[in-house]
């Protein structure tokens, strides 16, 4: 199963969920073209929500840090939410946890691009 | 990919399509459940096989259709051993940049190796003397035996 992704609006910051697995091919191109379009979109605050997201492989983490470049080049932030135990091992792993600022509570990561 | 219940060995040669990762990742997983590894321990195997296998055919055969990727798997006393043999230039692990470092944190790309020394308990990187690379992986079982 590749990875599936719905935005929504909370205020001013777009919430991308996103379920399944971000791995080289289709995963990681549909969460591309999700960033590029709320990039494009003029969005500024991003928080993505990989709290269904069961895998992610080196390309996947590659479309994270991608996501956060594009956001940022933008004048933008993108924040994470809902990290499963394994994620939260592969930004230690890759040492990315101290690139992206991630947050288990929704409500709190809303409010903290305030 | 034939697997032999004897001697739970698989010896396949893949196209080199993302396909053919899938497929491979999933007959090597079945085999180490079925030789008893957990589902952490076929989450951290499944991690590397298909890095070693993306490598193998993105960055080795470059999605040739003339080129092919070879993977043999043993059982061993220790565990489980993956050989991913590709047709591709080959490279010096040496050269690959160092993804930890402050410089590479935001690449996009070069963090297989990484995740490969991460989710196995053994693990060598080899340019292979006629053509391609050589990736073997270890992944030791919780019963020594099993």
């Amino acid at each position: 199963m590749s990875v599936r992704l719905n935005s929504r609006q909370v205020g001013d910051v777009t919430v991308i969920d996103a379920a399944g697995r971000i791995t080289l091919g289709e995963g990681s191109s549909s969460l591309r073209d999700t960033i590029k379009a709320t990039v494009d979109g003029g969005h500024k605050k991003v928080l993505l929500n990989l709290g269904e997201v069961n895998y992610i492989d080196s390309s996947g983490i590659g479309e994270l840090v991608s996501a956060f470049t594009s956001v940022t080049n933008s004048g933008g932030q993108l924040k994470l939410l809902n990290l499963s135990k394994r994620v939260q091992d592969l930004l230690q792993i890759t040492k990315l946890y101290t690139v992206f600022e991630c947050h288990d509570d929704e409500a709190g990561a809303i409010r903290s691009f305030s | 990919m034939h697997v032999s219940e004897a001697t739970k060995h698989i010896d396949r040669i893949l196209d080199s399509t993302l396909d053919s990762v899938d497929a491979a990742e999933s007959d090597i997983l079945h085999l180490a459940e079925r030789m008893g590894f957990d589902e952490d321990a076929r989450y951290e195997l499944g991690m590397a096989i298909r890095e070693a296998l993306v490598n193998a055919v993105v960055h080795g055969n470059q999605y040739s259709t003339h080129k092919k990727v070879h993977v043999l798997v043993w059982e061993e006393s220790s565990g489980l051993k993956v050989v991913v043999r590709d047709e591709g230039k080959g490279f010096e692990v040496s050269t690959v940049p160092d993804p930890l470092a402050e410089e590479n944190l935001l690449k996009e790309s070069g963090r297989g190796i990484l995740l490969m020394q991460a989710f196995v308990d053994e693990l060598m990187v080899r340019r292979r003397p006629q053509q391609g690379t050589e990736v073997t992986l270890v992944k030791y079982s919780a019963m020594p035996g099993v």
